[in-house]
């Protein structure tokens, strides 16, 4: 897995609530048997109407929005366990996910694949969501190390909870698989244990 | 300190404890299916990482499966390509794969308990959210990602926080044509679709221990659409007794043992809960949704609430109806019956027996699709094939089918469905379409009436 420390960039504020991972990637595009490719069909039905044109109205289409984070309403990420949502964010190009709130399964997805979700007050989010939207060039720094999301135009910044196991494997691109097949002696004694139980 | 049946179970499943991070929790069964397990096994073998525990593997091919000529080759080429490669994988692996046309195949939350696979105390995983059904038996089961598919393809163990615990009681006795989805309906509407996030709920008191086991796995199904990753209800004999006689459920001395331990899982009088909510029965009617997330539904006979909530206003857009509407008397085009919250042999049967001698409406087109093989046959054994044939359903063969509409069965744009599955999000069930949230016995009679009709005023 890549490493995480910072990151500076310019976002996209995409103010909807309750963004189910069906909305992510709807579930048609789920016949893949890889990881790559799943960028282009991001947000697919809110990205393009039935005759595969864009829709002109939806925030990934208008060119004056780019960058490697993506902000978004409350509760986002819920339904669908699909990591293939985490898989499109990153494909996409998205780095960083920030919201007031995400769902369990998403949460974990996104890490496991160097995606960090940020979780910030609603407050902020609005903030951030309102600055960005009205200055598309608005920077907004995160710093992994000291967990805070800063936005450079007004000054602003919060502070991020993230559990130190993950923080610690995101700084260093270790991912879950490398420490679990480290204690395979310890989990087959564990094993052994319950069967003479 | 005094113990939830969840800590029990938990407790009882820590390998080790990362400090200020994780736990290693032990996994007891891993069930795999064909949509998120191929990255995983591509995974492994990138890794050159040998698959730690197969016999601790179930495989079922139902995501992604046509549920209308099953013996010929799969049209879809992706589809094909995605089930050829869960069969490959299964061999090279030594998994046990019940494939489609093999007598164990369905869906995956239904076919595991009704094999007996499913057991009291046990903690199951499964690259699918509603796998929260299974915490129907009192285990510990929950949904996870394709990286934690392929972690415990590696080592038979995920890393978790332990999560934080809540409690719902229901006390008293349901009102006549309330069903356990019109139960876990009302849940979801009244606490909303984040409140469970974070934590795994226990669904307790006497509606929850008077229910069926498969109204308990309805009810633990949609754990997951308030947001916790699972739900569990205490073993108790209706469990034992559902259990007991199946395919791989434990006999003879191995049961005695089992049930020692099964008889041990209850919450102890004392322990308590990080949040606890309760509700009385006879407050429950048959209920149905109205937007797009599973928590805007409301009793059938109520009218659809006010709210400034921009997301709420866009959904209502999205569903085409008004703030302060009645949806009695909506026409409906399409009825699904079916899905791993509905399909088990008592839906049908409650579908059946509202359906017997009547006729299914002109306009409606209505699939049965059932959850299992197994349901199949036993639908057929007790004639209810005959009494949906008699009127005008189409019985399908086992799968995930319109619930998430990978395959062909798909609702068109615009057209709204009275669908016995877990969600109702946009074009969740083919782009544009328009679910409505319901029982099978709901569903069954909007079949016949052609339009949304109030269940509870029926005899």
């Amino acid at each position: 897995m890549e490493k995480f420390t910072k990151l500076i960039t310019t976002a996209i504020p995409l103010s909807i609530e309750n963004i189910d991972t069906d909305q992510i990637i709807p579930a048609r595009f789920l016949k893949a048997t890889s990881k790559e490719g799943f960028g282009k069909n991001l947000f697919r039905d809110w990205r393009f109407d039935q005759n595969n044109n864009p829709k002109e109205d939806f925030i990934l289409n208008n060119s004056n929005y780019k960058g490697q984070i993506l902000i978004a309403g409350t509760n986002f990420g819920c339904g669908s366990s699909r990591e293939h949502a985490a898989w499109a964010i990153a494909d996409y190009g998205f780095k960083v996910v920030i919201s007031s709130f995400f769902a369990d399964i998403f949460k974990g997805n996104a890490l496991n694949n160097g995606i960090l979700p940020i979780q910030i007050s609603e407050n902020f989010l609005q903030i951030l969501l309102k600055t960005t939207l009205s200055n598309p060039n608005s920077l907004i720094l995160i710093d992994l190390k000291e967990q805070t999301v800063l936005l450079e135009e007004t000054g602003q910044f919060e502070k991020f909870e993230i559990n130190s196991y993950k923080k610690h494997c995101l700084l260093n691109g270790f991912d879950d698989i490398d420490y679990l097949v480290s204690i395979k002696d310890k989990i087959e004694v564990f094993e052994n244990k319950r069967l003479v139980k | 300190m005094s113990k939830t049946l969840f800590d029990k179970v938990w407790d009882a499943h820590v390998v080790t404890s990362i400090k200020n991070g994780p736990q290693v929790l032990y996994i007891d069964k891993h069930l795999i299916h064909e949509v998120t397990s191929p990255q995983a096994f591509t995974e492994l073998k990138t890794r050159n990482l040998p698959l730690f525990r197969p016999k601790q593997i179930i495989a079922t091919a139902d995501h992604n499966t046509p549920t209308k000529n099953q013996h010929l080759p799969v049209k879809d080429l992706l589809s094909r390509n995605q089930l050829a490669q869960l069969t490959s994988n299964c061999k090279e692996n030594n998994i046990e794969l019940y494939g489609l046309g093999h007598p164990n195949n369905g869906i995956v939350h239904v076919i595991a308990p009704e094999l007996g696979i499913t057991q009291p105390g046990m903690t199951l995983v499964c690259g699918d959210s509603h796998t929260s059904t299974h915490g129907a038996f009192g285990s510990i089961a929950f949904g996870i990602g394709t990286s934690q598919v392929a972690q415990v393809f590696a080592s038979q163990c995920v890393l978790a926080e332990k999560p934080k615990s809540m409690r719902i009681s229901i006390h008293g006795k349901l009102k006549k044509n309330v069903f356990p989805k019109d139960v876990i309906l009302y849940i979801i509407s009244k606490l909303g679709t984040n409140s469970g996030t974070g934590y795994f709920v226990e669904y307790a008191g006497d509606v929850f221990q008077n229910m069926s086991m498969e109204g308990r796995m309805t009810v633990c199904n949609m754990s997951i659409e308030m947001g916790a990753r699972g739900g569990l209800i205490a073993p108790d004999s209706i469990t034992y007794n559902y259990i007991k006689g199946r395919k791989f459920a434990p006999s003879g001395k191995d049961l005695e043992k089992k049930m020692t331990y099964w008889e041990s899982l209850k919450t102890e009088e004392d322990a308590t809960f990080d949040t606890e909510y309760s509700f009385n029965a006879k407050d429950i009617s048959p209920m149905i949704t109205f937007g797009t997330n599973p928590g805007m539904g409301i009793k059938i006979s109520e009218t659809i609430p006010k709210s400034k909530d921009k997301s709420f206003k866009n959904s209502l857009q999205y569903m085409d109806f008004k703030e302060g509407q009645s949806l009695l008397n909506t026409p409906i085009n399409y009825v699904f019956i079916g899905s791993c919250t509905n399909s088990r042999i008592e839906d049908f049967r409650v579908a059946a027996n509202f359906i017997k001698g009547k006729q299914k409406a002109n306009n409606v087109t209505a699939w049965l699709v059932p959850g299992s093989q197994m349901v199949v046959k036993q639908l057929k054994e007790e004639g209810l094939d005959v009494v949906f044939e008699k009127a005008g359903f189409e019985l399908r063969q086992p799968g995930c089918s319109a619930c998430l509409a990978m395959n062909d069965d798909k609702i068109p744009s615009g057209a709204y469905c009275v669908s016995t599955s877990n969600r109702n999000f946009e074009g969740r069930q083919g782009p544009g379409s328009k679910t409505l949230l319901a029982s099978p016995l709901t569903a069954a009679s909007v079949a016949v009436a052609g339009k949304i009709v109030d269940i509870s005023k029926f005899s």
